[in-house]
């Protein structure tokens, strides 16, 4: 079943007690909650999702619960619970659905070891691979979401899934996170992405979530073959400029960027060796996002 | 979560065959719980030895390849890390007493196998503790405490230096001068353990606590400490200890005299009782009854029953009575630990600097 197939009053229903069981690329969570901005969240986020039925498996259980004592009624806050655990401090009521989106992040890179995890946007054209590592500020998400209004397919925005075994990336299509400027800058660049209104003072500033496009959910299976290594950089006003990176310079930036490089060791070393090696490696100074997706573009045309 | 769920992880720490003929939904739950007490990768491992984990169905293998991944990066960490110590006292002379975790690991026994590890445990004799801390901070570590009060309440009233973290690595050393604290009311002697610790083949500078005194600290360090969240864990380490240096001849006759002499019968007592009733750990009767000596007050085994059993009882939820049980076994634990007065004066700064990271 698709998850916009529930009605509101089923979904709030199931979120407050048995859970819903959503699946995002190899990844099921079951998710609980009683809070109405994650309700609402997840019913517009999420909409084109898979929900798995209950005699499945769920690979991790998550809940957005509000904690007790006197801020309840003074601030309200919400807390992000795992298993019984709560692994964060709490936040503002109104940060649920950010934090559920944080709290995930969180339950793969921590978590799913089978995988090579980078901290990096990942996007598709042809079967390909392009990796858009980078920390925070550096416009990875920025672009990304641009790119999959594009034609660019949506992996993921934020984590790099490589799989050992079949040498590809493995998609994690979930909400693009974009935050302060970029929020009003994707707006203007695509007008038909869904948005949820800006959340602000969050520790990222002002936070909003794009829906991913329908198609990349649809296709969350489709692996593909890592081809281009792209290290981002915005920089107000900059003309676009594609410079080749060296294998090596572009080793030590990956590595770094990677979450569980150390867990690896040296299978982890000659893994990132291998992808650095077999791809078209990049770093991308650009101020305007129109022609740094035409630019990006190009590089999917040679193929 | 039924009770029967609940039991799911105690039965395949008992019996890892029972992972042939699990649901999915019993994977799921068998996977929240093991992770929960900080042993999913203890049965990751587990369930490879035994040739099983080509019966579990694809979504729960990931977990289990993942958390297999993990522990042995971890291993292979806490090998070079206790590499690095070996190096910075080698100048001492001292041979480095490991304790718990790092110390099963190096000496290659049962319970190192797929163990989760925070930091590393050396014993030191008392009278060279400055000296041992001076070179440690020659060779990088330096205090991870820095405000006063819990520099005073480590150096005054611990077994233990306040920890040590490597300024470039970030690991945690804990280096212990007794295995309980200087306030707490069983006194082991910690000049006898160091008599009696065992070479480690292969590894001239380090020695391990004689097979018994691995045990009872074991046993001391579950029943009297606050770490009370890794019970179970915990729980598993003893049973391991004690199925595999059961089969030593010697060990056993042993056992409960070696405890009276270091003043731990009690810890045994507990450790004997719960392993047998938890994991059901063999144990011959004749050293369940030696070990009576140490048996308390009913009212108070009923009592500690209610708490010891609950809190090893695995769970995903926060509230319920396991929860209960355990912050009454971390009451307890600062019961032990020390004095009343001294307790109140300790919990009374606790309580105005919560937030912040504190102290025990």
């Amino acid at each position: 079943m698709i998850l916009r197939e529930l009605s509101s009053r089923a979904l709030k229903s199931l979120l407050a007690n048995c859970g819903v069981r959503i699946r995002t690329g190899p990844i099921v969570t079951r998710i609980r909650s009683r809070c109405g901005p994650l309700v609402e969240g997840l019913a517009l986020h999420y909409a084109d999702y898979t929900v798995e039925d209950d005699a499945g498996f769920a690979d991790f259980n998550v809940a957005i619960v509000r904690p007790g004592g006197p801020r309840r009624w003074l601030r309200p806050q919400i807390a992000f619970e795992f298993d019984g655990a709560t692994p964060f401090f709490p936040l503002p009521a109104d940060q649920a659905f950010a934090m559920l989106e944080w709290g995930l992040n969180w339950c793969v890179h921590f978590h799913c070891h089978q995988y090579l995890i980078v901290h990096a946007a990942v996007v598709e054209q042809g079967g390909l691979a392009l990796l858009l590592p980078g920390p925070p500020g550096s416009g990875k998400s920025t672009l990304c979401a641009a790119l999959v209004h594009r034609g660019w397919r949506l992996l993921s925005d934020e984590l790099a899934l490589l799989d050992f075994g079949t040498r590809r990336a493995v998609p994690l299509p979930r909400p693009v996170s974009l935050k302060n400027a970029s929020i009003e800058v994707i707006r203007r660049f695509a007008p038909d992405a869904v948005l949820n209104a800006p959340v602000h003072d969050t520790a990222k500033g002002a936070v909003a979530h794009m829906r991913p496009p329908a198609e990349s959910v649809r296709r969350a299976a489709e692996t593909a073959r890592p081809r281009w290594i792209v290290l981002p950089r915005y920089q107000s006003g900059a003309t676009e400029q594609l410079r080749p990176l060296s294998k090596a310079t572009t080793f030590m930036n990956l590595a770094d960027q990677a979450f569980n490089y150390d867990v690896h060791g040296r299978r982890g070393f000659e893994f990132l060796a291998d992808v650095v090696s077999e791809s078209d490696c990049f770093e991308f100074e650009y101020g305007d996002l129109d022609r740094a997706v035409v630019r990006l573009s190009a590089l999917a045309r040679q193929g | 979560m039924s009770l029967e769920h609940a039991q799911l992880l105690l039965s395949v720490l008992r019996e890892p065959e029972v992972a042939r003929s699990l649901t999915l939904s019993q994977w799921e739950t068998l996977i929240r719980t093991a992770r929960r007490a900080n042993l999913l990768s203890r049965i990751a491992l587990e369930l490879e030895r035994r040739e099983l984990l080509s019966h579990v169905p694809e979504g729960p293998r990931a977990h289990f390849e993942a958390a297999r991944v993990l522990a042995n990066a971890q291993a292979a960490a806490v090998r070079r890390e206790v590499g690095f110590v070996a190096r910075a006292l080698r100048d001492t002379g001292l041979p480095v007493v490991l304790l718990k975790g790092a110390a099963y690991l190096i000496a290659g026994l049962s319970p190192a196998r797929g163990r989760m590890f925070s930091d590393v445990d050396i014993l030191v004799p008392a009278e060279r503790l400055s000296e041992v801390e001076g070179r440690l901070m020659l060779h990088g570590w330096s205090s991870a405490k820095t405000n006063a009060y819990d520099q005073r309440y480590y150096r005054q009233w611990m077994h233990e230096l306040p920890p040590l973290k490597h300024n470039s690595r970030q690991t945690v050393l804990d280096v212990h001068h007794a295995i309980l604290p200087t306030t707490a009311r069983l006194k082991p002697d910690s000049r006898k353990l160091l008599a009696a610790a065992t070479a480690v083949p292969g590894e001239p500078q380090l020695r391990v606590l004689a097979p018994i005194d691995m045990v009872l600290h074991s046993a001391t360090h579950l029943f009297c400490n606050e770490d009370v969240g890794n019970g179970l864990r915990d729980l598993v380490d003893l049973d391991c200890l004690l199925r595999e240096f059961g089969a030593e001849a010697g060990f056993w006759p042993k056992l409960a005299v070696r405890a009276a002499e270091l003043d731990l019968s009690r810890p045994l007592y507990y450790a004997l009782r719960y392993a047998d009733r938890v994991l059901a750990t063999p144990i011959p009767p004749e050293v369940a009854r030696a070990a009576e000596v140490g048996r308390p007050p009913s009212w108070l085994r009923r009592l500690m029953d209610m708490l010891f059993l609950r809190s090893f009882q695995p769970t995903t939820s926060r509230a319920g009575l396991a929860s209960i049980a355990r912050l009454s076994l971390y009451v307890r634990a600062h019961w032990l630990r020390m004095p009343p007065l001294l307790l109140a004066h300790h919990l009374t700064v606790k309580a105005f600097r919560r937030g912040e990271e504190t102290a025990g």
